[in-house]
């Protein structure tokens, strides 16, 4: 490593942040480009399990609440496409290998959602578990990621409520909403356990030696076990992992160890969903492709 | 185009840089920064600023030594000290202390 790739380096893990126009080195800029394309890919991406219950939502209520879900996550997808716009790859570029299955997204969004219990587990514990990673990437050392990253997790917040509510209102229901709630915790539970990563330790994670992001896996993970198993059970949920538990000692959550390759296939596009909501991207994509030229025309 | 947004949360608070918005032209952006920054009422007033039209400066060279502009050029300390002996008020001023 050369001196100022060095000095860099100790810049960003001494809790230096970085701008746009600053120098830096190659590999912290790929690195940046990796991870905040796979973040604004999976909010792209992660509308679509919820767009599939626009339709079918229950109420008007939960119909336009949840319209506005989609509407802050593609928002988001679009802020993020900026930043990364500014590192050197264009949107176009990113929806391109999105579409081609060469980038990735978020492991829970390969999933498909069976019932209206699905969507309020994913509103409030899927975007929990997300907020815990966000509120992390506030610290990030690269400034303008970080800046945009306030504005989503101030949004994620009124989303956590929205499931809350929708969880809510099942669980006080009868018994067969109950039933809908547990059947959908019960599918989503190994997906949340995944959602963190595996326990790489801190130093060998190269997101971390850059500061890119603040935490190590297995602490987001704990921190969204500790603020979540508590909320769960009080509901009357059984979480399926009969290994859960805290141990007091170390104040640490034991469980047991996630399908690791499991995890690494659903990512790389073998999931239950991952090639239908590809080819509903692609689709999309395809299907819009004249109102960009038209407007582009327009501009001209 | 790239467009700077700059929002004011509140009548009175200076406008802050919130981010950046890509649009075919100006109608366009006026759309996307509502929608993007204003539609939960979080703003009260948006400027749009196309990138290219910002003036930037980042280099404030320090080559004399400008401490008199700044509250650390100032160490009254020993003069004060040498000033209230002189009037005879050094020990009161160490009681008040």
């Amino acid at each position: 490593m050369d001196t100022r790739t060095q000095e860099f380096l100790e810049y960003v893990q001494d809790g230096g942040q970085v701008e746009t126009g600053d120098w830096m080195p190659d590999e912290y800029r790929s690195k940046l480009v990796k991870f905040i394309e796979m973040h604004a890919n999976s909010e792209l991406m992660g509308v679509l399990p919820e767009r599939d219950w626009i339709l079918r939502a229950p109420t008007l209520q939960r119909k336009l609440a949840l319209t506005a879900k989609i509407q802050d996550e593609v928002g988001h997808a679009q802020l993020i496409y900026r930043v990364v716009a500014d590192l050197g790859k264009p949107r176009n570029a990113c929806l391109d290998d999105l579409v081609s299955g060469r980038a990735k997204f978020h492991n829970v969004f390969h999933y498909p959602t069976k019932t209206w219990g699905d969507v309020g587990v994913i509103a409030w514990l899927v975007d929990a578990a997300a907020i815990v990673s966000q509120k992390a990437l506030l610290k990030c050392s690269y400034a303008p990621y970080a800046r945009i990253m306030k504005k989503i997790c101030w949004e994620e917040s009124f989303h956590i409520l929205h499931g809350r509510d929708v969880i809510l209102a099942l669980v006080t229901g009868t018994q067969e909403q109950f039933e809908l709630v547990q059947e959908a915790l019960d599918r989503w539970w190994e997906p949340l356990m995944h959602f963190h990563g595996n326990q790489i330790p801190p130093d060998e994670d190269p997101m971390f030696v850059w500061r890119i992001k603040s935490q190590a896996n297995e602490d987001a993970r704990q921190q969204f076990l500790d603020g979540y198993v508590p909320q769960i059970r009080e509901l009357g949920l059984e979480i399926p992992d009969s290994a859960l538990r805290k141990d007091e000692e170390s104040g640490r959550w034991l469980y047991t160890e996630p399908d690791w390759e499991k995890l690494r296939a659903v990512v790389t596009g073998h999931g239950p969903a991952s090639q239908e909501r590809l080819d509903f991207r692609r689709l999309s994509r395809e299907q819009v492709a004249w109102v960009e030229q038209v407007v582009l025309a327009e501009a001209a | 185009m790239i467009f700077e947004v700059f929002r004011r949360e509140r009548k009175g608070q200076p406008f802050q840089h919130a981010g950046s918005i890509d649009a075919p032209d100006e109608h366009f952006a006026d759309v996307y920064a509502r929608e993007q920054y204003g539609r939960r009422q979080e703003s009260v007033a948006l400027w749009l600023v196309p990138r290219n039209a910002l003036h930037e400066i980042d280099d404030f060279p320090d080559e004399f030594d400008l401490k008199y502009r700044r509250v650390d050029g100032y160490s009254i300390k020993t003069r004060l000290r040498e000033a209230r002996d002189r009037a005879g008020t050094l020990e009161s001023a160490a009681g008040e202390a």
